[in-house]
Formats: C-alpha cells, sequence, structure tokens
C-alpha cells in the first residue's frame, strides 16, 4: 500500500466516523428529556451534595444527670454547655429519662456525674465521669467521645491547679508536664475542609454516571429497536463504529467535566494547585476508560435492562470502592485489591494530587499508566464483543 | 376486578419468563449487600509512616521501633531530609511523616525534646485521626524513655500518666462501633431505593417505548388497575429482597435485631411502596427507558448515599441542607432500621419517620395515578 493509499483510507475513516458523531449529536440533542437530565443533574447534585459530604460535629446533644451537684460538677456542665459543639438539652436527674432520651433521639450523649465526684477530687483520688454515647452514628460517635472526652479532662486539671497538691497525691500541679512537644500540621488542607477533599470525588463520580449510563444503553438501545441491523448492513467498519459511539459522548462528558470544574473553583474555591493541561490530559484518558466501559456493557448485553443493572453494579463498584468517601487502606486485602482495578480510584488519586497536592506527571505516572492500559484493554474488548452479525 | 387478576398474571409471567433478569433481579441487591458489608470499613486500620530522621539514635531508633510495633502503623520509609517527603505524599506513597530534630537525642535528655507531625489532610476527618493517633504513640513512648533513662540503663519502666478525672465512655447501641452495623442497614436502603425505582420506570417506559401501552390503554382496565398491575409484582420482588438482605445482614454480619421482625418488615413493605411508587411517579414524566434510567439511577444513587445520613450524618450537615435531605425516603427508613435493628424502639419512637414515609407514598402514587396519560401525545 502506497502512502497516499494510506492517507485516503485514513481520510476516509475520519469521515465516516464524523457522519456517525453528527448522527449521534442529533439524537442527543433531539432529546429534550435526556438532555435536560444530562446538564441539571450533575450540576445541581454537585451544588448540593458538596455541602452535605462532611463529619464536622457541631450542637451535638447532651443530656446531663448531675447526681454530685457540687461546684465542681456545676463547673463541668458550664464548660460543656460553653463548647460550640455541645448543646445541653436537659439535666434531668433521672438515668432512666435520659436513657430514654438516648433511644429516641433526643439526646446523642449523657453526661452522667456520679454522687462523690466532689468528694473523689477532694480526696485526691480518680472521679470518673461516665460518658454514655449513641454510637449508631459510628463517625459521629469517634469525634464526640474525643471531644468530651478532652473537656473532662482539662476541666480536671484545672480543678487540681486549682486545688493544688491534695495531700497523699505525687504533688504535681497541673498534671506532669509532656515530656516531648509534639507539633502536629496537617498538609495540603490546612484548614481542613471537607469540601476540597469531597468535591473533586463527586464531580468524579456525577460525570462517570451520566457517561457510563448513556453508553452503555448507547448500543442496547439501538439492538432492541432493531436499528443496529441496518447499521450492520452498511459498509461500517467495526472500529468506525466503536469510534463514532464514543467520540461524541467523550465530547459531552469532558465538556461537563470542564463545566463542573469551573463551579466548584467559583462555588467552593476549590484550589488548582498543579497543571490544568496535566489535568484535562488525564481526564481525556479517563474519559475513554469510563466511556469504553459503558460500551463493552452495551455490547454484551441485549436489551436497556441489563445494561442498566450491569452499569448499576458498576456504579456501585466506582461509588464505594474508590476512595472517594471511606478510606481505602481501611479495606481488607482482597477489597483492596479489587481497588485496582477500578478506574475511578486511579483517576480520583491524579484529581486529588493534582488538585490539592500540586502532584506533576513524575508523581502520578503510575496511575496514568494504569488507566492508559485500562483504555487499550477495554476498548480491544469492545472491538472484539461486538459483532456485525445478529443471532 | 378479575381484569385487574388477569393483568396482573400476564405481567409476572413477563417476569418469571425472563430468566436471566430475574436472576440478576433476585441475586444483584444481595451480592452488593455481602459485598460492601465486608468491604466498606470507615475506621483507620492502617496507615503509612515516613520518619526524617537525620541523625539515628538510640531514642530515634526506639521511637521508630515503637510505630512499628503498633497494629496500625506501618512504617515505609526512613529519610534524611524534609525534602525527601514531599514526592512521597505527592504519590500518596506515605499518609504521615514523622519528623525528628538533628538533635532530638541530646534535647530529649535535657527535657526539651520536640517532634513535628505530618499528616496528609486532604481527607481533612483522616487527617486529624491520624495526627491524634501519632501524638498519643510519640507521648507514650516518651514518658517510657524519660523514666527509663531517669531509672538508669537496662531498667524498663512503664509510666501511667494518671489524671484525677477520667471520662469512662460507653458506646450505646453499636460498643464496638462495628461498621457493618452501621452501614448495612443503610446500604440495604440504597440498593432497594435504586433497583425498586428503576425496575418500576423501566417496566412502564418499555410499553411506552415498544408501543404496547397503546394495547393497554384501549382495554378495558383503569390507569389505576395499570399501575397496580405493573407495580405489584416488583413490589413483590422488592420484598423477597428485602428479606433476603436482611438475613444476610443478621446471618453473615450478625447485625443484631433488637426490636421487633414483624415491624421492621411492614415498615420495609411501605419503604418499597414509596420506591415503587418513585418510580412510577419517574415513568409518567419520561417516555424513553434511557431517560427514565438516568433520571432515577443517576438522579437517585449519589443523593441517596450522601444525603440519607448512611455515611454522612446528618446532624454535622448545615442547618439549610437539612431539610432538602427530608425528600430522600432512604433517610426515613434507615432511621427506621437502625432503631428498630440496634436500638429495639417501638412504633412509639418511630411513627414520625413512619408518618413521613405513608405520606411520600401516597403522594407519589396519587399524584402518578392523576399523571398518568390516558391518551398518546
Amino acid at each position: 500500500m502506497t502512502s497516499a493509499e494510506r492517507g485516503a483510507r485514513l481520510r476516509r475513516w475520519f469521515r465516516t466516523v464524523g457522519f456517525l458523531v453528527r448522527k449521534e449529536f442529533l439524537q442527543v440533542f433531539r432529546d429534550r428529556v435526556m438532555l435536560f437530565e444530562m446538564i441539571a443533574i450533575p450540576i445541581i447534585q454537585l451544588l448540593i451534595l458538596s455541602n452535605a459530604a462532611t463529619f464536622e460535629v457541631h450542637d451535638s446533644r447532651v443530656h446531663v444527670v448531675d447526681e454530685s451537684r457540687t461546684a465542681e460538677s456545676r463547673g463541668l456542665v458550664r464548660r460543656i454547655g460553653a463548647s460550640r459543639y455541645f448543646t445541653v438539652v436537659s439535666s434531668d436527674p433521672s438515668m432512666a429519662k435520659a436513657e430514654r432520651d438516648l433511644a429516641t433521639g433526643r439526646a446523642s450523649v449523657i453526661v452522667r456525674i456520679p454522687r462523690r465526684f466532689a468528694d473523689r477530687i477532694e480526696s485526691g483520688r480518680t472521679a470518673p465521669v461516665q460518658l454514655v454515647l449513641d454510637a449508631v452514628d459510628g463517625a459521629t460517635a469517634g469525634v464526640v467521645r474525643s471531644y468530651l472526652g478532652a473537656i473532662v479532662e482539662r476541666h480536671g486539671a484545672e480543678l487540681e491547679a486549682e486545688a493544688g497538691p491534695a495531700p497523699g497525691t505525687r504533688g504535681a500541679v497541673a498534671g506532669p508536664a509532656a515530656p516531648l512537644a509534639v507539633r502536629s500540621r496537617g498538609l495540603f488542607n490546612p484548614t481542613l475542609d471537607y469540601k476540597d477533599f469531597i468535591v473533586p470525588g463527586i464531580l468524579v463520580l456525577l460525570v462517570t454516571l451520566i457517561g457510563t449510563l448513556i453508553t452503555s444503553m448507547n448500543i442496547a438501545r439501538e439492538k432492541e429497536i432493531g436499528t443496529l441491523e441496518q447499521l450492520n448492513v452498511t459498509p461500517l467498519r467495526k472500529s468506525e463504529f466503536v469510534a463514532g459511539k464514543l467520540v461524541p459522548f467523550w465530547i459531552i462528558a469532558l465538556a461537563e467535566l470542564s463545566v463542573g470544574l469551573v463551579i466548584a473553583r467559583l462555588a467552593f474555591a476549590l484550589p488548582v494547585r498543579g497543571n490544568l493541561l496535566l489535568l484535562f490530559g488525564a481526564a481525556g484518558l479517563y474519559m475513554v476508560v469510563a466511556l469504553g466501559v459503558g460500551l463493552w456493557i452495551s455490547t454484551v448485553v441485549e436489551t436497556q435492562q441489563q445494561a442498566m443493572f450491569l452499569t448499576f453494579f458498576v456504579m456501585m463498584l466506582y461509588v464505594f470502592m474508590s476512595g472517594f468517601m471511606t478510606p481505602i487502606e481501611s479495606m481488607p486485602g482482597w477489597a483492596r485489591a479489587l481497588t485496582e482495578l477500578n478506574p475511578v480510584r486511579h483517576f480520583l488519586l491524579i484529581m486529588r494530587g493534582i488538585l490539592l497536592k500540586g502532584a506533576g506527571f513524575a508523581d502520578l505516572w503510575r496511575p496514568l499508566a494504569v488507566l492508559a492500559v485500562m483504555g487499550v484493554t477495554v476498548l480491544s474488548l469492545a472491538l472484539r464483543q461486538y459483532s456485525k452479525t445478529t443471532g | 376486578m378479575t381484569a385487574l387478576r388477569g393483568f396482573i398474571v400476564k405481567e409476572v409471567r413477563h417476569i418469571l419468563r425472563d430468566r436471566q433478569t430475574l436472576a440478576l433481579l433476585l441475586l444483584l441487591p444481595l451480592v452488593l449487600v455481602i459485598l460492601f458489608g465486608f468491604a466498606i470499613r470507615t475506621d483507620i486500620r492502617s496507615i503509612r509512616v515516613a520518619f526524617v530522621d537525620s541523625s539515628p539514635s538510640a531514642a530515634s531508633l526506639s521511637l521508630e521501633n515503637r510505630f512499628q510495633g503498633t497494629p496500625t502503623f506501618h512504617a515505609v520509609a526512613t529519610v534524611a531530609s524534609t525534602r525527601a517527603l514531599d514526592p512521597l505524599f505527592r504519590r500518596s506513597a506515605i499518609d504521615e511523616a514523622v519528623v525528628l530534630p538533628a538533635d532530638f537525642a541530646r534535647s530529649l535528655g535535657e527535657g526539651a525534646g520536640r517532634v513535628q507531625v505530618l499528616a496528609d489532610a486532604t481527607d481533612p476527618n483522616i487527617g486529624s485521626i491520624m495526627t491524634a493517633y501519632a501524638e498519643a504513640v510519640i507521648q507514650s513512648w516518651a514518658a517510657e524513655w524519660i523514666a527509663s533513662e531517669a531509672a538508669g540503663p537496662g531498667v524498663l519502666v512503664s509510666v501511667r500518666t494518671a489524671p484525677n478525672v477520667v471520662p469512662e465512655t460507653r458506646l450505646r447501641f453499636n460498643p464496638t462501633l462495628a461498621s457493618e452495623d452501621l452501614f448495612v442497614p443503610g446500604l440495604i436502603a440504597l440498593v432497594l431505593t435504586i433497583v425498586s425505582a428503576v425496575m418500576t420506570s423501566i417496566t412502564l417506559t418499555r410499553e411506552k417505548e415498544r408501543g404496547t401501552m397503546e394495547t393497554l390503554l384501549v382495554s378495558p382496565l383503569r390507569p389505576w388497575q395499570i399501575l397496580v398491575g405493573k407495580v405489584a409484582p416488583y413490589l413483590v420482588l422488592g420484598f423477597v429482597n428485602l428479606v433476603t438482605a436482611l438475613a444476610a445482614a443478621r446471618i453473615i454480619f450478625t447485625v443484631p435485631v433488637r426490636g421487633s421482625v414483624t415491624l421492621l418488615l411492614a415498615e420495609g413493605l411501605l419503604f418499597l411502596l414509596v420506591c415503587t411508587g418513585l418510580g412510577v411517579f419517574i415513568s409518567t414524566r419520561t417516555d424513553s427507558q434511557r431517560a427514565a434510567m438516568l433520571a432515577s439511577m443517576a438522579g437517585l444513587l449519589l443523593p441517596t448515599t450522601v444525603l440519607s445520613g448512611m455515611i454522612f450524618p446528618i446532624s454535622s450537615m448545615p442547618a439549610w441542607l437539612r431539610p432538602i435531605t427530608y425528600v430522600i425516603p432512604a433517610r426515613w427508613f434507615i432511621t427506621i432500621a437502625r432503631g428498630i435493628l440496634l436500638k429495639g424502639v417501638g412504633l412509639g419512637v418511630l411513627w414520625p419517620d413512619t408518618l413521613v414515609l405513608a405520606l411520600m407514598a401516597a403522594l407519589l402514587l396519587g399524584a402518578s395515578t392523576r399523571l398518568f396519560k390516558v391518551r398518546l401525545a
């Protein structure tokens, strides 16, 4: 084959793909409901959900059972009430009532100060304070426990300092000074803003969800309606067909991601510490993988219903096994191994790396390489699976 | 009524004939609940830590050994300068770093020791927990080290710093903070929401897409009968899913059942009614399966995950956002399920949540019946 012939074939390939792309765009823009859903769902969800994803504790409802009724115990109650994390909602002295409040959800923690609280402090013995937490919400319970524990201990230290060394104690005034000064710093997110962490994840998942759904149902729909057979009898080549199905949604997905990034930047002041060009390069690669998965699903199934089920399964894996909300390091070994197959996990690592950590190509070549391998694999799978003959 | 019965029989045959889809329908929710019930842990089990130790000494090595000896920390690297940390953090090869100054051993002997802890706070929640863990390890090590230095070489002293007022914590309803107990009820609610809504919205839009809806419309069946006939089989399927998922929760994850099982199943049925109602409602607003699926999956998956309280506590959300969570059906069912399973409470406590679900069901099914078009466009 001469180079002129090869050039002509390449031009023809692009021309054919161009027609297919135009056809897909026409179909997308014709279905107004779909178009509206594709645009409105990601934008609205990005704006709302980004605010919801946080573990911050504020105004946790405290039921105080003060059986001591001394200046010391009242001081502790005042200290708890003054904290911005806690609101004292009841100080009914009945423990049974308090337990009931906990069960109904009227209170989320009980602080019980026993009768001999002040006596024990005065005689230099350890005075326990009971904290009973509603642990149905595990994340909150952990935070509440550590905050409340710190308040209680600080109050104890101050009481001791006021009282001076009690007879028979070690004689330390404010407890033993820490022997070692530890200074801690959180990197990449100094204000500990949960949005910086969650917004890239929500954005990636939304765009992936829409993109995968649309591509996975696309060919299945043509099969169901019977138009796929019409396409099959044309001289269309397999590669042209796959490219024609992929390119339009690739463009739409990248456009959605860009719009989402602008919104995230404006609405949530999402930092961009690294190179945007690298980000979009990675996004382009990732979208080939994500949409390729959708396309592959579409070639495997017979009906849109089946496509939908497979997509649902894949999306659940994407959401829960990507490190989007819960840490991958906490998963059992087999689950961690499974996340390696999850393109969202790798792309999120890249997104957060570039946006929050200012990471460059040298830091991110590994996840990028994984995505590239995935892209090639999934496209060849789709290409092989799609058969131009029926029945 | 015989017409309705005949119609339901036809629908059931449709479902039973497609064995593949039926198997998917029955197995998929179960597989998802079991898979994620095992995989998702919200506690922190593994922290990769690096040390910056420019002049290794007995003290610094002892501290590093202490970290290595904990089940949570895994030392992955010891580097000579903080500069070497940057790429490790950026590559996410480490989660935390402990920086020991060059004069660590000497200053520690003089009682002026300093240590810096750097944590990857990309996830601020995890970031602060990791710092607290590391600080606790360092402080307890330091107390012992200083005491044994004072006692002379070779003597091991264990020190307990005893503050005078100690909090004694009791975690009610979930003493071990088991991730499964918290997560599995939420997972069941999420999976059932989507499967039910998707199934019903698809079954109705498919009739529109294939043109068989016209046949149904000209039949003597009344609009509400068409809806009932379409929804009832899927309601039964959803209920089977609910029962198997709850059985899995009980048997595989040993989630406690402290309240009434009958009440839980009744509430589950009510919740399923809301979800199928949602599906019917979506199908009245869309004409193609694609649009219906996009709405019921893209429209429900993330909002239900994030706003239902299954992972992120609703009490942590900003005040303006909390009312928005009210429209999420799973939010109410999760409160109910956690209440019955973990707290052992009954209708006396859960009636407001039940009432909301009942209202939702009435509203969705009522609106759908009215919006259901008896004529084609």
